[in-house]
């Protein structure tokens, strides 16, 4: 079976691509702003790579979450919940109007992911530093069956931290697994501060490739440059890839860009305003088109 | 004196029965092929078999990344690293998404010896069960233990199974039933009921035949499976005995002793006594020698016997 028989359900070009990161954005914001708690800056900067990899990228089928020849990702990174939900109910795993009762007792789309709670999530994340293993063995598992499946690790670079990300990253290198690629959102934020700060991690691309990795680095917000590195990375034969995408946490709101107060509280109701209008609508407008859906 | 055989042993000769008979079963190691006998599978089934180097906890998620392709993942390590080095891994991952995940631990209990406290897990009870979706199998010999492994293989999500290091006395034979979640009575007895898992079955069958030289009549049962627990046959015992001592090669706190005590308690309150190890960390020392310094042999099952029928109430008819 050859990946183009499999393949992604929207397959969209450009423009398409970047119409769906903005409608993403616009989810991130109302849906924190109406669950007044969760995460905002890390999911608005990784909107760009995630609408790459769920518009153009990933083999699945939203109507069979389940598909057996599906691709699989794993966000690592748990906490982004919102870019991860977002995606799911844009790509049709569930509707919209979900996302109105993220976090909510009543909902299905727990603060972090749970995958007996929400079609699409293949495993319950949120402590960090567990997700690249997972992925590990399902890529190993993969290969074993002859599977074209690829696997995708979506990480943190602060989870980087984790020692047992490294040992994950030492295994893949050691088996050759080159149908398993990690995503780094590189933003150089944690909650504390800057990575680089509060537990450096550079150079890091250098360090993958001394566990013998195939790095790539990319501007995390330039959507040609994303999609050719992910085909780099299907490319690459003989070592798993990864992807440090340099996003700017927060992107492209001008108030939350870049500053590590937003990587774990949402906006207040007039901050959300604020953000919806430079994304183009208000909350009045996108809070019903998600009800609607 | 019977036959003795190791658990583990039981564990690795059952993995290579399933290798044979389930293409899904896999086999991972944290570099300790030979002691937990994984061997064997490694032997028959070298493209089944992973090696995972000394990195537990990257052992236990790459394990549920198998499972989610279907594969049913059986990791090898010590328990001392499989219950507490990767706890996190378990919760998160493999409990919480409730996925079919197999770890075996050995080395559990003081008996492991001469290695000293770090390498004798006797925590694993307590940390299991406390764990939504988790269950909890110890068997008593090798072969309950060979069957208490091919019994995981056919039960859905996270299951745990504890071994030992030591040859220990085989008290059951290879026709022996075993139901995954049901105890099973060893010796029927009306005055007292003796509960044990592991190698603390052999010394309850022994505590049994001395306190049948005073005329008490001990009923023994063999809890192999700690989680789900079976309340039935428990409460029955608390109902027909009205006096139990539990018997565990584990520390007293939230082990077998709790895990029954839970059941009484609720169900039909009667005295209890616990044997297990008294809330510290082991030494090093022969098996023997540790045994009897942890208060572990059927002399101390006779003791807390003793002690557990004198606050038996009268039997009101």
């Amino acid at each position: 079976m050859e990946q183009s028989d499999r393949g992604n359900p929207y397959r969209y070009d450009m423009a398409g691509l970047q119409h769906k990161a903005l409608e993403i954005r616009r989810d991130i914001i109302t849906m924190l702003v109406e669950a007044k708690s969760g995460h905002t800056g890390g999911p608005m900067g990784f909107a760009d790579v995630a609408t790459c990899l769920f518009f153009h990228e990933l083999a699945y089928k939203p109507a069979e979450p389940k598909w057996p020849d599906r691709d699989m990702w794993f966000f690592s990174m748990g906490h982004v919940t919102p870019i991860h939900y977002s995606c799911l109910g844009e790509a049709g795993f569930y509707p919209l109007r979900d996302l109105m009762k993220f976090r909510k007792f009543d909902g299905q789309l727990q603060g972090h992911p749970s995958c007996l709670d929400t079609p699409g999530v293949e495993v319950s994340s949120g402590s960090l530093g567990q997700g690249l293993s997972i992925a590990f063995g399902t890529a190993y598992g993969s290969r074993m069956d002859g599977h074209p499946r690829r696997v995708y690790a979506l990480c943190s670079d602060g989870e980087h931290q984790e020692g047992s990300t490294w040992e994950a990253i030492m295994a893949a290198g050691h088996y050759k697994l080159d149908n398993l690629c990690t995503i780094v959102d590189y933003n150089n934020i944690q909650i504390d501060g800057y990575v680089e700060d509060t537990m450096g991690i550079a150079p890091f691309a250098e360090k993958y490739r001394s566990f013998r990795w195939n790095a790539i680095e990319v501007d995390g917000h330039d959507l040609p440059a994303i999609l050719d590195a992910l085909r780099q990375a299907r490319a690459c034969k003989g070592k798993p890839t990864v992807i440090l995408a340099r996003t700017i946490m927060g992107y492209p709101i001008s108030f939350m860009r870049n500053l590590y107060e937003w990587h774990g509280k949402p906006p207040t109701p007039e901050q959300g305003e604020k953000a919806l209008a430079e994304l183009g609508t208000t909350y009045a407008e996108w809070s019903s088109r998600l009800l609607s859906n | 004196m019977p036959e003795m055989k190791k658990t583990r042993e039981g564990f690795g000769r059952a993995l290579a029965e399933l290798g044979r008979t389930n293409p899904d079963v896999v086999v991972l190691v944290g570099d300790l092929t030979d002691s937990t006998m994984v061997s064997f599978f490694a032997k028959e089934f070298p493209d089944r078999f992973i090696q995972m180097g000394v990195a537990e906890q990257n052992m236990m998620t790459a394990a549920a990344g198998l499972s989610l392709i279907g594969k049913i993942p059986f990791l090898s390590t010590y328990g001392a690293f499989a219950a507490c080095r990767c706890l996190d891994q378990i919760r998160v991952t493999v409990c919480y998404s409730n996925l079919n995940v197999k770890i075996g631990g050995a080395h559990g209990g003081i008996s492991v010896g001469p290695d000293g406290a770090t390498h004798q897990a006797m925590e694993e009870f307590s940390i299991m069960r406390s764990l939504p979706n988790m269950k909890l199998i110890v068997p008593c010999d090798f072969h309950e233990a060979r069957k208490a492994t091919l019994a995981a293989a056919d039960v859905w999500g996270p299951v745990y199974i504890r071994f030992g290091r030591e040859n220990v006395p085989v008290v059951t034979d290879p026709d022996t039933p075993f139901e995954f979640g049901k105890g099973l009575v060893l010796r029927e007895g009306g005055d007292i009921a003796l509960v044990a898992c592991g190698v603390m079955v052999y010394e309850a069958l022994q505590a049994a035949e001395t306190l049948a030289g005073r005329g008490i009549d001990a009923r023994v049962i063999n809890l192999h499976t700690l989680k789900p627990i079976d309340k039935v046959l428990l409460t029955r015992a608390a109902e027909e005995c009205g006096a139990i001592v539990t018997a565990e090669e584990h520390q007293i706190y939230g082990g077998l002793g709790g895990a029954v005590a839970e059941v009484v308690v609720r169900h039909c309150p009667v005295p209890m006594e616990f044997v297990a190890v008294d809330d510290r960390f082991g030494q090093s020392g022969t098996p023997d020698e540790l045994m009897t310094a942890f208060g572990l042999r059927a002399k101390d099952i006779v003791a807390a016997a003793d002690k557990v029928l004198k606050r038996k109430p009268e039997r009101v008819f």
